[in-house]
């Protein structure tokens, strides 16, 4: 029987397999941040352990670092503290580590990617739950917490017990309008925030093999939300493509020993998912949330909807707390719910493609009176290469706030929070109570919607704005 | 890791689904550097409402958890074990748990249980009608027993071994160093690497 690519690049990293135990398998790549770091660097010192594989290993800062006034010290003292933590631990253990200031410095998922560190067949973990993103190159990534960070710092391996597989199969096309964002976002309203639990996921088909790498790893970022660990896209000529000549991509005789790998790498056409969903891309439209987890989730031309059409108990009861803490009434449109802040940014959609996604929308238009639109690239080479591009300028000019490198407020552990009551447009991941700053109610959205909805002050989609740009020589 | 074999404590009715981890513990707690003080932050922004079960005085020092379904969805942070486990609780019930939750959980010797949801709700109705009512996780038997019920539960054998003995994780691979090396040595070349010698 075949094999499915989640099991192909489990079985090439199992180091040890015996009857009763989980299988120990070997991690090709570790990448570190400062949140949940601090505890396993003290307990390798507590046990005089030494970090295995430096060169499989690497550090960067993203959650608390500020996105203002970088060359200043940090304002917050705990935050600080965290950081200097990062670079006392890796100083003393030897660990690479890009910090704030660094060119290389970035959330930690658009750094591996960009540095071609991220590759096809790969197993990526991080203590961090959106390693899902590496997924996209066919890597096998996934969120591990403190405790497995130390156990693989000093082991270079994990004991794992292998998740079951979920085919994915987008059929047809997306429309026009629809992104990467939209059709994550319908997957997970439709499987539900638990429905990936134990599984891998594999997204494939024609709407799937279309997308960029970029719109892939918006898609495998959210696997998470649907419940899985991992998410993962079989790589093909777009991955070789974005691959070839970055840093740490291979070179030479080497490149084609590993393309000629990578080509393996495919789901075999008899192989057996436990579980398959197929979505039909021609039916999607620009989606929005209205809840506060990310399976609660409508297309933007739907109103908000009433918790007593949910049949089941529990579900009516999260419905019926979401639409108190969003301060929403069912039977409200969506296109009717006004915003205070937009936020572009995060490892889910803060790449040079969702920039420039935003910034199309945005030229010769103006952000609405009252709205904060926050753009925060997700790396200092997303910032620079936007730079370049000359999309800092279309932000700044429509009324943004262009911001430097971080994961800012998606989060909110910087000074970028909402406030209580706030409600937000957000192109990240999380939109659950609090998330955002205390009280802060957050819609989550794609980079165009954002856009948009910066623009009219409420939820709204590229096509809600016909009339709204400034004549090409007026602005 | 601490051993766990069986509990017995008064029980804490959290009648909610999809308990994220921001929720458990909000992001700014995470700045902290240890792996303790996190009770004051677990669940903070529901404390806030005296009303909320976990303020209620009948509840203090109450040390099991009976959650709605995908208890400890969103963010790997382990900081949500810390927090209930700094806060005085020894195990979590739910009919559904997030991975990376359970996984955190069972290495620092959390017992997540899951049971059937009317097993949840027979456990929700008898504390909250009795707040004295006390719930016994055994381990050992792999079973909870409180008035009228009586359910068994699953846990694969490895991870109840290493539970009922605390065992180290990483001390438990390095006796398969060799194992690792073998590996190691057969790796292929065009591997990644974060530092070219």
């Amino acid at each position: 029987m075949g094999r499915t690519l989640a099991e192909k690049v489990w079985d090439d990293h199992v180091v040890r397999r015996a009857e009763g135990e989980p299988d120990l398998l070997f991690i090709d790549l570790h990448l570190l941040h400062e949140v949940t770091s601090p505890q396993a660097f003290d307990g390798l010192r507590q046990a005089g352990r030494q970090v295995r594989r430096l060169d499989l290993t690497i550090a960067t800062e993203d959650h608390n670092t500020p996105t203002l006034d970088i060359d200043k010290p940090i304002a917050d003292p705990v935050s600080r503290a965290q950081l200097e933590t990062l670079r006392k631990n890796c100083a003393d253990f030897g660990v690479r580590l890009h910090p704030l200031g660094d060119v290389e410095q970035g959330v930690v998922h658009v750094v591996g990617p960009q540095l071609g560190l991220t590759q096809p067949g790969t197993t990526v973990v991080c203590g961090d739950s959106h390693t899902s993103t590496h997924g996209a190159f066919g890597a096998l990534a996934f969120g591990i917490g403190t405790s497995q960070v130390e156990h693989v710092l000093a082991t270079q391996t994990l004991p794992l017990a292998r998740p079951k597989t979920m085919a994915i199969t987008v059929e047809g096309e997306l429309p026009d309008e629809v992104t990467a964002k939209d059709l994550i976002l319908a997957i997970i309203a439709r499987i539900g925030t638990g429905g990936g639990q134990g599984y891998i996921l594999e997204y494939r088909g024609p709407a799937i093999e279309k997308l960029s790498m970029e719109a892939r790893m918006t898609i495998c970022n959210m696997s998470i939300e649907a419940g899985a660990r991992a998410g993962m896209i079989a790589p093909d000529a777009t991955t070789f493509d974005y691959l070839r000549g970055r840093d740490h991509a291979p070179e030479g005789e080497d490149w084609d020993a590993a393309v000629a790998y990578w080509k393996t790498l495919r789901s075999d056409d008899d192989a057996v998912f436990d579980a398959e969903v197929v979505i039909d891309a021609a039916e999607l439209a620009p989606f929005v949330t209205w809840g506060t987890n990310p399976g609660q989730g409508a297309p933007l031309s739907a109103s908000v909807p009433d918790p007593a059409s949910y049949e089941d108990a529990s579900e009516r009861h999260a419905a019926e707390k979401a639409l108190e803490y969003m301060g929403l009434t069912a039977g409200q449109p969506l296109r009717e719910i006004n915003v205070d802040t937009v936020f572009v940014g995060s490892c889910t959609n803060g790449r040079i493609e969702d920039l420039r996604n935003a910034a199309s929308v945005l030229d010769g238009r103006k952000v609405a009176d009252g709205v904060r639109m926050l753009v925060v690239p997700g790396s200092v080479r997303v910032a620079l290469q936007a730079v370049a591009e000359g999309l800092d300028k279309v932000f700044t000019e429509a009324g943004a706030e262009w911001r430097h490198a971080g994961c800012s407020m998606c989060l909110g552990m910087n000074p970028d929070q909402l406030a209580p009551g706030e409600r937000s447009a957000s192109t990240s991941n999380r939109n659950f109570e609090g998330r955002q700053g205390k009280g802060g109610r957050t819609h989550l959205v794609s980079p165009q919607v954002a856009a948009a909805t910066a623009v009219l002050g409420r939820l709204a989609s590229p096509a809600d704005l016909s009339d709204t740009r400034t004549p090409a020589g007026v602005r | 890791m601490e051993a766990f074999t069986t509990h017995t404590g008064r029980a804490v009715p959290l009648r909610r689904s999809n308990v994220d981890t921001d929720q458990i513990i909000p992001a700014h707690w995470l700045k902290k550097v240890t792996r303790d003080g996190f009770e004051d932050g677990l669940f903070e922004a529901w404390r806030k409402d005296e009303n909320f079960v976990l303020n209620r005085p009948e509840r203090q020092g109450a040390s099991v958890l009976v959650a709605g379904p995908d208890f400890g969805t969103g963010s790997s942070r382990e900081h949500a074990v810390w927090a209930l486990q700094n806060f005085g609780f020894k195990a979590v019930i739910s009919s559904r748990f997030a991975d990376i939750f359970r996984g955190n959980s069972l290495k620092n010797g959390l017992l997540t249980v899951v049971l059937e949801q009317p097993v949840v709700d027979a456990l929700w109705e008898l504390t909250e009608a009795d707040p004295t009512a006390e719930v016994t996780v055994d381990l050992e038997a792999r079973q909870v027993r409180a008035e009228g019920v009586t359910a068994d539960f699953e846990l694969d054998e490895n991870a109840r071994w290493r539970l009922l003995n605390g065992l180290d994780d990483i001390s438990l691979t390095l006796q398969n160093e060799a194992d690792i090396a073998a590996y190691e040595a057969a790796r292929s070349a065009f591997k990644p690497r974060t530092i070219t010698a």
